[in-house]
């Protein structure tokens, strides 16, 4: 039977082939280009909505919109620094926390957990990343903002909150929805994102790296801290900016406990907003060009933030990797 | 004068003066006995008895998959990093079975490894020396920099790094790297080098400075190399073991495999009849 096919494939192939020669080239580069064109076009698209739809509630407020605080739709006053505040606060705590968490359990994992152990550990963390974030803000405002509110506020108010300067960021009352606890809550959704990421890179060092600094005699800790760490640098950059960009952006686990207040308050336990929560709680009621149209303002806020921490990321990585490339011009 | 030595156990001692002792007269540095290894449920070592003598280069040669690396990382257990590698036998280094031995340090403190790719570490090329001295001493900066010269000029590279200790040492050229890597396993004074293809990356230019630095490393170590190359067997070592499918063939002097193997294995080998 396969004597009988064989012929007629060589046959098909041959005629095809020429085809191919003459053609195949020209569509593959024409499909892949505009694949490319469908994206950027999209961009460009995107980049030009924001700018139509935010130009009205801009030219109402002027540049003024970046740095007042107030924002009333009744009187048509809109400022975007409270929930721009509120982006950068929550993102800045969900590192703060995420970071430190992903990077152990990263290390944890590829260098000192339990070979058998090691991918049901890793498939459960990626399970993590996968629960819609509507889930994480439902479990927040359920199950932690009770807890807060009556054990982890009071405690942190009677302690941190005594010293001096430090303790404003503690002050006022104990609610549990609030800016801390979207930061928190933001921080375990980071996590599984950057220590998959995280992992991946460690997981990248040659074993045989690996193996001349446990071969020259040094501890687990000397191999990661001296080793496997530095050469990862760029990596674990990469991670960190990965997880800064989602915590930037993310909307419904935020908006379940951030409190959705626009009010400048120092005190990390009050509530506040943030760019998207703003967008996903008032783009519904929003009546009036200029309150829809300064919604949208806001979007572009963001969408310029969020492109400048990846530009400042991109640049830190081809800022390292060129250093690499002046080492190799060396030799 | 040897034997009563190695009696009292005075091993340290022995070291001292066997560079003055007669050619022919050596000392066993590593003795590997009945040693079987596996990957999972292969068995890439099959019974394998050898004894490798201080001070001499004995290199192993055999063709693709045979055993040889095997047998090499078998000897400071650095196949210990992977989950279902394991070694039954002994190997007794200095008369101490290492596959029985608790602390891994103190092995490793001993045997130094070169493996067949340059690993510099992703640090200064002093860094990269006084990495392994600061795993085990605590020195003052000033003998720190006394052992990193002495380790780079051990290793051939102090003329040609002297200017540039704190480049990356991933800049220098592969041979560079590959030497860096000698003086690095060097600085932190061990009594074995285990080279696992040591030169199979490198031009011919930097083979050949690698072959002389290991004919001057010879008189103070005991060095076990893996090659493919046999020239290089025939040229560096002293002692050759011809390995073949996970089983030791034959071990003699170099000069001996080269020109009358004992063994028919050996001579197809060498005839190039198959590898």
């Amino acid at each position: 039977m396969v004597e009988s096919v064989a012929p007629a494939l060589q046959g098909v192939g041959t005629r095809k082939s020429r085809f191919a020669m003459r053609w195949g080239d020209p569509i593959f580069w024409g499909a892949t280009l505009f694949f490319t064109l469908v994206l950027f076009a999209l961009l460009c698209g995107v980049i030009a909505v924001l700018l139509v739809g935010g130009w009205p509630a801009l030219a109402h407020s002027g540049i003024a919109f970046l740095w007042t605080a107030h924002w009333n739709p009744v009187t048509d006053t809109y400022g975007a620094v409270v929930p721009l505040i509120g982006t950068i606060e929550t993102s800045v705590i969900a590192m703060l926390i995420g970071v430190p968490f992903s990077f152990g359990m990263a290390i944890f994992l590829t260098e000192l957990c339990p070979h058998r152990l090691r991918q049901p550990i890793a498939i459960a963390i990626e399970l993590l990343a996968a629960i819609p974030s509507i889930i994480y803000g439902m479990w927040g405002l359920f199950i932690v903002v009770p807890l807060f509110q009556h054990h982890v506020e009071p405690a942190l108010k009677t302690t941190l909150g005594n010293i001096p300067l430090l303790g404003n960021l503690f002050s006022g009352p104990p609610i549990g929805i609030g800016v801390l606890l979207a930061g928190l809550i933001l921080g375990l959704m980071v996590l599984p994102f950057i220590t998959s990421v995280m992992r991946e890179v460690f997981a990248s060092v040659p074993p045989v790296l690996r193996e001349s600094a446990y071969g020259l005699g040094a501890t687990r800790w000397e191999v990661v801290w001296r080793v496997v760490l530095p050469y990862c640098r760029n990596g674990v950059a990469g991670a960190v900016m990965l997880g800064l960009g989602r915590a930037l952006g993310e909307t419904m686990a935020v908006t379940f406990v951030i409190g959705n207040a626009h009010r400048l308050s120092l005190s990390l336990l009050a509530p506040g907003t943030t760019i998207s929560a703003t967008l996903a709680n008032e783009f519904t009621e929003a009546v009036g060009d200029i309150y829809t149209s300064a919604l949208v303002a806001l979007g572009l806020v963001l969408f310029v933030l969020t492109f400048l921490v990846l530009a400042l990321g991109k640049k830190l990585l081809l800022g390292a990797r060129a250093e690499g490339a002046e080492g190799e011009v060396l030799a | 004068m040897n034997k009563a030595e190695h009696m009292d156990g005075t091993i340290k001692e022995a070291r001292k003066t066997s560079s003055e002792k007669m050619d022919g007269v050596m000392d066993t540095k590593i003795e590997v006995k009945n040693l079987d290894f596996y990957y999972g449920d292969y068995k890439a070592l099959k019974n394998v008895n050898l004894t490798i003598p201080d001070r001499r280069v004995t290199a192993f040669i055999g063709p693709s998959g045979c055993g040889k690396s095997t047998l090499l990382r078998a000897l400071n257990r650095i196949y210990e990093m992977y989950p279902g590698q394991r070694a039954e036998g002994e190997v007794n280094i200095d008369g101490t079975n290492i596959l029985a031995a608790r602390d891994l340090t103190q092995l490793r403190a001993k045997v130094g490894m070169v493996f067949q790719k340059p690993t510099p570490f992703p640090m200064s090329i002093y860094e990269n020396v006084a990495f392994g001295i600061r795993l085990y001493e605590n020195l003052p900066k000033a003998e720190i920099e006394e052992r990193v010269y002495w380790a780079l000029s051990r290793a051939a590279l102090w003329d040609e790094v002297k200017d540039k200790l704190n480049a990356e040492g991933t800049g220098l050229s592969g041979g560079q790297q590959q030497r860096l890597c000698v003086a690095r396993a060097v600085a932190v004074k061990p009594e074995i080098l285990l080279m696992d293809e040591p030169a199979s990356a490198l031009d011919p230019i930097s083979t050949a400075k690698l072959e002389q630095l290991i004919a001057e490393l010879r008189d103070d170590y005991c060095i076990a190399i893996v090659t493919h190359n046999m020239q290089q067997a025939a040229r560096a070592a002293d002692y050759t073991a011809f390995m073949y499918l996970g089983e030791l063939a034959e071990v003699a002097p170099s000069e001996q495999i080269f020109t009358h193997p004992s063994d028919p294995r050996t001579q197809d080998y060498i005839m190039g009849r198959f590898g």
